[in-house]
């Protein structure tokens, strides 16, 4: 593989990703207004009822909004890395699938390709949402704008890896739907998004806390979070990106057309 | 890295490096079977540079599979195939480099021009800047297209659109052209012109697998290989078919051959 040629079909890709995204303005739209409506209005509502401590990597009482800014962070990731796998279902359906793996180049690159293209969508989004929520004068310090970026970007890879494993099995468009409720509802709710761990557990939901614990969505916002204060949450950190490799190899082991959804989908006779 | 090295050669049109040796494509005994269903039994085929070969066979007859193992969506159970004598499973980038596909579902990007869908796949084929721009404006030139070039698809009619997808797979010069079907749903003089242009194709030395279940098209091929139920039936020129199956036409031959189209509910 030229280097040229990789970098060449890497902007094709993710340009033709950016385009369409540009094209459909109300995803944008929703993107935004999904966290944006947690922030505002069930922040709102609930930060006399939760009353969070003081725990790492806040160093003072912070108010509810501050805390589930990196879960909404990770939402919007999720919400996107979902959305990425769904153009990849449709892409599919629509024969582009075709073009793009019957193009000079290893398949492994070409997804990853699609990989990065949508990770940059999701960054993008994610920094959109920072905007926002400082306006709504929910502030994080400036220098975590910069160091979270990394993290960022790690997290934006595994959640769309996840998406891309999950659109191997999904094969039709009308099953993502039940998809989506099945990996993204049960990801963010068991997860430290809206409430620190230590809740759950004095609760007494002991399953659920551990279920949380093997959440990689968990990791990634508790990685997002520190990274936002300056702060290195290691194992977390080594978690998503552990995820991130399985997730990748396992969705590239389905697009392999001895084994994955290419055998299956095109198993009916033609 | 030799980044700029690589380019310069690249640069200098039709590097064909390998296509001199030996047949442009080269199937020699494909077998195929998903379960227990065997698609292919045991195909052998060549086709040679500037050799117009139409696959005729009914549907069901194991064709698209043939041409789902030559673009490696799927790998064969056992047999070769090879691209300009590059193996597709063994060096599967270097064996797509040198094929042009057209596929029997259509796959424009409908919300994009008619040179945008063309600089997206000059693009994969790591053609870019004015080179790339240059080869789009002649693949679109060739085939009349030069005035729709900013058209979005969407707008195009099917003939039109098939046309853009047979541009679209000359960009990169490939030395060999595979049309799957490529003229279903098109009406007869939309039908007629794309055969043309392929036919056309053979003056520049590239290699055509016309897979069709028509016998008509067929008929303007230098060879046509019969293919039924995974074997292939018979191979030679449309006439001598013919006169080997003691028919008048071809098309008598083949539904002879086939048991009056052999259609399989599949």
């Amino acid at each position: 593989m030229r280097l040229s040629h990789a970098w060449l079909a890497l902007q094709a890709i993710a340009g033709r990703e950016i385009a369409k995204f540009v094209r459909q303005g109300g995803r944008f739209a929703s993107a935004l207004v999904r966290p944006l409506l947690w922030l505002v209005v069930f922040a709102a509502g609930f930060q006399n009822v939760f009353g969070v401590s003081i725990i790492p990597p806040y160093d003072t009482y912070i108010p509810y909004q501050v805390y589930i800014v990196p879960g909404l962070l990770g939402m919007v990731l999720l919400f996107n890395g979902m959305q990425s796998s769904l153009a990849m279902v449709y892409d599919r359906e629509m024969g582009m699938m075709r073009l793009l793996l019957t193009a000079p180049l290893p398949r492994s690159f070409l997804l990853f390709a699609k990989l990065l293209a949508g990770t940059l969508l999701s960054v993008l989004q994610a920094y959109v949402f920072l905007v926002i929520a400082w306006l709504f004068d929910v502030e994080v310090p400036w220098a975590g704008w910069l160091t979270a970026l990394p993290v960022i970007v790690l997290a934006g890879m595994m959640l769309g890896a996840l998406g891309l494993l999950l659109s191997v099995q999904v094969r039709q468009l009308e099953n993502f739907a039940g998809t989506m409720n099945f990996v993204i509802f049960p990801m963010f709710f068991v997860s430290p998004a809206l409430y620190p761990l230590w809740k759950l557990e004095e609760s007494g939901a002991a399953v659920v806390h551990a279920v949380a614990q093997w959440n990689p969505f968990t990791h990634a916002v508790e990685a997002i979070r520190f990274a936002l204060y300056g702060q290195l949450a290691a194992t977390s950190l080594a978690i998503v990106a552990g995820c991130l490799a399985v997730f990748f190899t396992l969705a590239v082991r389905g697009y392999d057309p001895q084994r994955g959804m290419l055998r299956r989908t095109g198993g009916k006779p033609a | 890295m030799n980044e700029r090295m690589n380019t310069a050669v690249d640069a200098s049109p039709r590097t064909r490096d390998s296509a001199q040796a030996g047949a442009a494509l080269e199937l020699a005994d494909v077998r195929k079977a998903y379960g227990t269903r065997e698609a292919l039994r045991g195909v052998t085929l060549k086709v040679d540079r500037g050799e117009f070969v139409a696959l005729l066979g009914p549907n069901g007859a194991g064709k698209s599979t043939l041409f789902q193992l030559l673009t490696g969506l799927f790998n064969a159970d056992s047999g070769r195939l090879a691209v300009c004598g590059h193996d597709i499973r063994k060096a599967p980038v270097a064996a797509l480099a040198h094929l042009g596909v057209v596929f029997q579902q259509s796959t424009l990007d409908l919300d994009l021009g008619v040179a945008a869908n063309l600089k997206f796949h000059a693009a994969l084929h790591g053609l870019g800047g004015r080179h790339a721009r240059d080869r789009v404006a002649d693949a679109l030139g060739r085939l009349g297209l030069t005035e729709r070039a900013g058209d979005p698809v969407r707008e195009l009619s099917g003939g039109n659109r098939r046309k853009v997808e047979l541009a679209r797979a000359l960009v990169h010069e490939p030395a060999v052209l595979l049309m799957d079907e490529a003229t279903v749903g098109l009406d007869p003089a939309s039908r007629r012109q794309l055969l043309d242009e392929v036919l056309a194709l053979r003056a520049r030395g590239v290699a055509v697998l016309w897979a069709t279940h028509l016998v008509d098209e067929a008929e303007a091929a230098d060879r046509v290989v019969v293919l039924h139920r995974g074997q292939i039936l018979a191979e030679g020129r449309p006439q001598a078919l013919a006169d080997q199956a003691g028919t008048a036409t071809l098309a008598d031959a083949f539904l002879q051959m086939t048991g009056g189209g052999g259609e399989r509910s599949d």
